[in-house]
């Protein structure tokens, strides 16, 4: 900005003003030329729009080149990781979303081993995160810790399954988990609203800690609680995704075409698209704070209390190795000792001895 | 030894005139009334009309089994299928339904009755299936029910006195429900059918359609039956069984174009355009249910029900359950028939070659079996035949 004088500071109204008022938008002013990282892992079984739903909430396409393999060759395959990172630009606003996806998870004929790769992985990333915070160059710590997790849900249930109350269970105190119902458009209104109670009444008594939005400051407008109030009264979400345009109504939306009508992905009465997009654009900033102030912090102290323990393990560890070690060499050299003394037996022995090995037939 | 029944065990000359539902072509040289008294007509063609009054006043029975994940909608199609309540959640609609441990078999049994005709309609339910972490084998409870049930035949069988009429129990379709994914089958699908198509006939059929748009659809529909036949899965109607040209191209037809059938099920009525229809209402259109731009379902209806239904107990007696005959008969040191040999004998006519041996095996059956049943020590003073 250009000089500044002083006297263009004093309020005339305001005697005492001192000008720090204006530091959040330095903040602001900061944050964007920096640019914002977001990483969002999206997990469900093959076939439930995941893809399809990124695809249409960044307006990207972010699985150009995909192949999707056969029921054969899903047999062999266990699951695996995919990170795909897109670099999104808006009104000067930079986002590095990364989006995380796990191709695999819930195939198999046996699932219980499905979820050690995600585990490991997020574990892996606060490692990391864990590691350049203790370092000594902590100018650029990339942030590659999972924010969010989109957990899609099948409508053709009749609620949760057993793998998805086994694996929310398994990583809800490492991530924010956002249930989301995929493939909205099969079901109809009523069993839409029945299906996400169930869904809630079974969260509450398994006792999953999903993400909870924020209640609204007392001194936002009204507006926004409302809003608020909405997004939490919907939870969870049920969304269609698609980025096919279809002319409906005279105009061009996005949608699926069916012979009995179209389905607008970005109508409020036909699915929760845009709760679901407003939800993770207005609390993007409270996702990274709870997943740095709860899940980050949490796996901090555990491992810090892990880390103590197990140096010490080493150490009786060796004390072991090397005990059972100089055993072994000791009985080593008895045997040794042994086969010696009964080889110079047979070539003293010679041909009285009966059975010696070099009379046998 | 002649019951008229359809189900009964074929005697060469009987097969030929078992009735189906299938109009067969009029036999030319026979005057139209058949109330005529011109020289030459003897009155044959009647029978055709004598079995369907015995078959309207003994009824008939049919099983038919639903399988696949909690949640597809097999209750409500066959609901839909059989226009009355006869699934298992209409005799107990429990809402709070839990997902079972294991995988439970429920038969659940209606008679329906239709222009005079009673059939016994059993619906087995396979709840738990498909619905654990680790569902490794949980198609061995279904195999076994079915083995089951054509032991429970046999044993009825082979009695010395035998029930006029025995009770069919076997498991004549079995629905197996794909998950509209819109990618491919899951490894779960492709094992249990797998497994199962040798020992049932296994109708495909994608549930919840409604999900796919057209294009979605066709293109499942397409990888689906790639895959099928890329592993070797032979669905009902089996290609080996395709009895002459036309059956041949009637079923060719099925199996490369309809099926697997993509259906959507309903018992709720709207009204559309003046008439009340089955279907799925939602904020962007209702879904009818026999409306063929919309699913289906009328397909599925029409091929198992009416134009397939006899051909699927035929089957089930003639293949499936004489192929676990033999296997049985083979355990307990028959003489082995070769199994091709046995059913191209039966269908070919010539059954006294096989009969003379059946009676052989039969009495080596009774004989190994359980000496706890009553004709066990009147057996043994018998002599070979």
């Amino acid at each position: 900005m250009s000089k500044q004088q002083p006297a263009q500071f004093i309020n005339p109204e305001t005697p005492g003003y001192v000008g720090f008022a204006n530091l959040p938008n330095q903040v602001h002013r900061k944050s964007v030329k920096k640019g914002f990282e977001f990483t969002l892992m999206v997990v469900g079984e093959s076939g439930l729009g995941k893809s399809t739903l990124i695809n249409s909430l960044f307006l990207t396409d972010l699985y150009p080149e995909r192949i999707i393999p056969g029921a054969a060759e899903k047999i062999e395959r266990t699951v695996q990781i995919e990170a795909s990172t897109v670099e999104i630009e808006e009104r000067g606003v930079k986002l590095r979303l990364t989006v995380v996806d796990t191709p695999g998870y819930g195939d198999a004929i046996n699932c219980r081993d499905c979820f050690k790769t995600i585990i490991s992985y997020i574990d892996e990333q606060f490692e990391r995160y864990l590691h350049d915070e203790s370092g000594l160059n902590r100018r650029h710590i990339i942030d590659n810790r999972v924010h969010c997790c989109f957990y899609f849900i099948s409508p053709f249930g009749h609620g949760l399954k057993p793998l998805d109350v086994a694996f929310m269970k398994a990583i809800h105190n490492k991530v924010n988990i956002v249930p989301v119902i995929a493939k909205a458009d099969t079901l109809t209104l009523k069993e839409r609203e029945r299906l996400k109670k169930r869904i809630l009444d079974e969260i509450e008594e398994h006792n999953i800690k999903i993400y909870h939005l924020p209640d609204a400051e007392s001194d936002e407008d009204e507006d926004f609680k409302e809003q608020t109030r909405l997004l939490k009264a919907s939870i969870p979400f049920s969304v269609v995704g698609s980025n096919q345009l279809i002319e409906a109504k005279g105009k061009k939306v996005r949608g699926r075409l069916y012979p009995w009508g179209v389905v607008e992905v970005e109508n409020p009465e036909h699915n929760d698209f845009l709760k679901l997009r407003t939800m993770l654009i207005t609390h993007m900033q409270d996702l990274q704070e709870v997943t740095q102030d709860l899940h980050y912090e949490n796996f901090r102290s555990e491992r810090l209390k892990r880390g103590g323990r197990k140096v010490e393990n080493e150490d009786m560890n060796k004390d072991q190795i090397l005990l059972e070690k100089e055993a072994e060499l000791r009985r080593m050299q008895e045997m040794i000792a042994r086969m010696q003394a009964q080889m110079q037996m047979q070539m003293q022995g010679g041909d009285s001895d009966s059975g010696t090995l070099g009379h046998h037939v | 030894m002649s019951k008229g029944l359809p189900e009964a065990r074929t005697d060469a000359a009987m097969s030929e005139l078992v009735p189906e539902p299938r109009p067969k072509p009029a036999v030319p040289m026979k005057p139209v009334s058949i109330n005529s008294n011109l020289l030459g007509y003897i009155g044959i063609d009647t029978i055709i009309e004598q079995m369907r009054k015995k078959t309207m006043k003994t009824g008939f029975d049919f099983n038919i089994m639903v399988v696949g994940q909690s949640g597809l909608g097999k209750s409500t199609l066959v609901n839909t299928l059989f226009k009355s309540q006869v699934s298992r959640k209409a005799s107990s609609w429990n809402r709070e339904e839990k997902i079972p441990k294991t995988v439970e078999i429920k038969a659940i049994g209606h008679v329906i009755e239709e222009g005079g005709v009673k059939m016994k309609l059993t619906v087995i339910d396979t709840p738990g299936f498909g619905d654990q972490i680790n569902n490794e084998n949980c198609w061995e409870p279904i195999e076994k029910y079915i083995n089951e049930q054509y032991e429970k035949f046999l044993k009825e069988e082979v009695n010395i006195a035998r029930k006029k009429r025995i009770p069919d129990t076997r498991v004549h379709c079995c629905l197996y429900f794909i998950s509209p994914t819109g990618h491919s089958l899951r490894p779960l699908d492709l094992e249990f059918m797998k497994h199962l198509s040798k020992v049932v006939n296994i109708i495909p059929v994608i549930a919840k359609a409604d999900t796919m748009t057209l294009e979605e659809k066709s293109e499942f529909k397409q990888r689906v039956r790639k895959e099928l036949e890329v592993n070797g899965i032979e669905f009902y109607p089996q290609k080996e069984f395709d009895e002459d040209l036309e059956d041949k191209t009637e079923n060719d037809k099925i199996r490369q174009e309809s099926m697997p059938f993509a259906v959507v099920g309903s018992d709720k009525e709207y009204q559309v355009n003046g008439k009340r229809v089955l279907g799925r209402k939602t904020p962007w259109g209702i879904i009818e249910v026999e409306n063929l731009n919309h699913c289906e379902f009328a397909l599925l209806r029409d091929f198992v029900i009416r134009t397939h239904l006899q051909d699927l107990k035929e089957v089930t007696h003639n293949i499936h359950y004489e192929t676990y005959r033999a296997k049985r008969l083979n355990d307990n040191g028959g003489l082995p028939p070769n199994k091709k040999l046995c059913t191209s004998l039966k269908r070919s006519g010539e059954g006294f070659i096989l009969k003379c041996w059946e009676q052989v095996s039969h009495r080596q059956l009774v004989l190994t079996s359980d000496p706890s049943t009553n004709w066990g020590c009147k057996s043994s003073s018998r002599t070979g035949g």
